[in-house]
């Protein structure tokens, strides 16, 4: 069976021309880039050009640049980095919807007795700007805003936010993790202070991510160890990772218009394909303001996790923000501050895309998802409520 | 992605009895759209035998596969027989269910039992007790029958049979009670009176056998100091001494073990010697 994979959110495939590129720095070119022979040397030459990619493509300069183990290191680099350098302030902005990465640590910060806000979005999942604006206080240390939502792909008005918190003297950090690689990132004329990162979902190997410092701003490593990013990270480099993640940056630069037409072309096919030939199903977030690879949609009166298993038996892989499929018993926290009834939360299925996926694909997924919903349907209790003809003796 | 059996898998893909009955005995309906599952459970009743049951289901592949599983396991059955069915019945006939998804099953008990009542013309016992989780409607009632029926003793079980607990988590102290008390009047009464010298015997013995193996398994150990009253004072050792999650561990591990087999109104305390 065929995988169709629609879940580039969650991961992404590592692109077969960086596969290629990267194989010999495990086994040929292992050397530590730390090491004082050239077997060594040579590595360190290749992570110095992957950081020029990386800086290259967001638009910002190589020693800004941190490479990290993932997007969740990165995040918690920034936000307690920011704490430590700022001790005297005990106040983190930032939103409702943000990824756990992000969401629990400052959970975890508050019950250690720093004083957390969360700014409100509303139905389309945009961020209460008037709100963010008047949480921005002298007490303030950071403001971490993500820059599009995982789960909605609605995309936050980072620069502006940004601008406000540098107004006041407040970092500000963004999780911009899946922003970059689908939506031009420039740096250098932001106000963003910090910006986090993963590989993994711009086809890039995972266990890798970076952290961009802006220059000038006041850093506190988080692992700390060897000398290694300038003494900002120690561990010995992800050789092979980097260089991938160098690659990735530059595939992502050449190709981002060409495929992102493409992609979001496939999307709306989907998305308007589902919902014309589905009743009761509605999309959630501004579809106006979003990524162009995401699409969540609630189908009303079926529960996600039964939806995705019917779709496994099809191959077809997306991801939901019903209760069942977390592991918790409320669904997706994203679903909830947008206010979405939990009735249609629970019908929530997230499609993905990625520039791998073509339009036989989606052909067949139109194709598909219709039964499962119809079928599950008419399974269900609430389907059929109107008509009811269980006649109680 | 869950660990279901292929029977939950095969009851998931290709249900059994799924629908309606037109002229039903008796319908049982329970859960709702906003709480995540619902079932409705319709059965045809003729002289004592159960001829025909039908479900519809608002859930996840557990869900519909124990509304499955319990329209096979009923049919052809007399009433007698069925009312013995309990959820621990469902999940063992499906070969298990993760222990999160339970409340599959107790949604199947439930509906069998409304289905029943209404079958006999008795009002069902609605909403008996009262509401202890607010965000999915359990009372304590239902809870106190959880905790007697699964011998359940900790509230992450409780959650994962009754789903109670599982929103904003401000009921659990209150949950938490409802389990030391109803696993107090479950005890015989002879248990109940331990002298000093048996209690402090009895959490010697427990620790030694149940808990400091588990604990050393991961590195930690405790050790026992004092026994005053109800409180069980421990030291901390290894890596329990320097966890952060130790608090946790003493709480949900070590005092639900000494509650459970010794005395349901134990508190462990820390003591740094």
């Amino acid at each position: 069976m065929k995988t169709i994979y629609l879940d580039n959110n969650a991961t992404t495939q590592t692109a077969p021309e960086i596969l290629e590129e990267i194989v010999p720095y495990f086994h040929e070119e292992y050397g530590n880039p730390s090491s004082a022979y050239s077997f060594g040397g040579r590595v360190a030459s290749k992570i110095k050009k992957a950081r020029e990619q990386v800086a290259a493509f967001l638009g910002a300069e190589p020693e800004e640049i941190v490479f990290t183990s993932c997007g969740t290191e990165s995040d918690n680099t920034a936000v307690l980095s920011a704490l430590a350098t700022r001790n005297d302030k005990r106040h983190i902005v930032t939103s409702r919807v943000e990824h756990p990465a992000i969401r629990s640590l400052c959970a975890h910060l508050e019950r250690k007795g720093r004083r957390v806000t969360e700014i409100p979005v509303d139905g389309e999942g945009h961020l209460d700007m008037e709100r963010y604006r008047r949480s921005l206080t002298p007490d303030t240390a950071l403001a971490t805003l993500m820059w599009a939502n995982n789960e909605t792909g609605v995309l936050f008005p980072v620069e502006e936010a940004a601008r406000m918190a540098r107004e006041k003297g407040i970092l500000f950090h963004t999780d911009a993790v899946q922003a970059v690689g689908k939506i031009p990132v420039r740096l250098k004329d932001s106000a963003i202070d910090m910006l986090s990162l993963s590989g993994h979902k711009l086809h890039a190997p995972k266990g890798v991510g970076v952290l961009y410092v802006r220059k000038g701003t006041k850093f506190s490593p988080f692992m700390i160890g060897g000398h290694q990013e300038r003494g900002r990270r120690g561990g010995t480099e992800n050789t092979p990772g980097i260089i991938g993640l160098g690659m990735a940056c530059d595939l992502a630069a050449a190709k981002m218009n060409e495929e992102n037409a493409r992609v979001s072309a496939l999307r709306d096919k989907l998305e308007d394909g589902l919902t014309r030939s589905v009743p009761n199903c509605r999309v959630n977030g501004d579809r106006a303001s979003r990524l162009p690879n995401t699409s969540n949609i609630s189908f009303e009166f079926v529960e996600g996790e039964a939806i995705l298993l019917m779709m496994d038996e099809f191959g077809i892989c997306a991801s939901s923000g019903s209760a069942c499929t977390s592991g918790s018993l409320q669904p997706s926290h994203v679903l909830r501050a947008m206010g979405v009834p939990f009735t249609m939360a629970h019908g929530s299925i997230r499609f993905s895309l990625s520039i791998h996926n073509t339009e036989e694909e989606i052909d067949f997924v139109l194709d598909k998802v219709p039964h499962i919903i119809g079928r599950l349907r008419e399974m269900s209790p609430f389907w059929n409520a109107g008509r009811r003809t269980c006649a109680a003796s | 992605m869950w660990e279901y059996t292929d029977k939950v898998k095969e009851h998931f893909l290709n249900p059994r009895n799924a629908g309606e009955i037109e002229d039903a005995s008796g319908v049982g309906e329970v859960g709702s759209m906003a709480c995540g599952d619902a079932l409705k459970l319709c059965i045809k009743v003729e002289g004592d035998r159960i001829t025909d049951a039908r479900f519809q289901t608002f859930g996840c592949a557990s869900a519909i596969a124990s509304a499955s599983a319990l329209t096979e396991m009923i049919k052809g059955k007399t009433v007698e027989e069925v009312e013995k069915i309990t959820n621990q019945d469902i999940a063992d006939y499906l070969g298990g269910l993760p222990k999160e998804k339970m409340h599959c099953s107790v949604l199947g008990r439930q509906a069998l039992e409304k289905a029943l009542a209404d079958y006999r013309g008795i009002a069902p016992k609605e909403a008996e007790g009262e509401i202890v989780c607010e965000c999915f409607g359990v009372t304590d009632r239902e809870i106190e029958r959880a905790v007697r029926e699964n011998n359940l003793a900790t509230v992450e079980e409780v959650t994962g049979y009754t789903k109670a607990g599982g929103g904003c988590e401000k009921c659990h102290d209150a949950i938490r009670e409802i389990i030391a008390k109803t696993r107090e009047e479950a005890r015989p009464v002879a248990a109940r009176r331990l002298s000093n010298i048996q209690k402090m015997k009895m959490i010697e013995e427990t620790i030694e056998r149940e808990i400091r193996p588990s604990l050393k398994h991961d590195g930690g150990d405790i050790e026992l100091i004092d026994v005053i009253g109800d409180r069980v004072l421990v030291g901390t050792r290894g890596a329990c001494a320097v966890c952060k999650a130790s608090e946790q561990t003493l709480k949900d591990f070590v005092e639900a073990k000494l509650r459970e087999l010794v005395w349901p109104g134990l508190v462990v305390e820390e003591v740094n010697s």
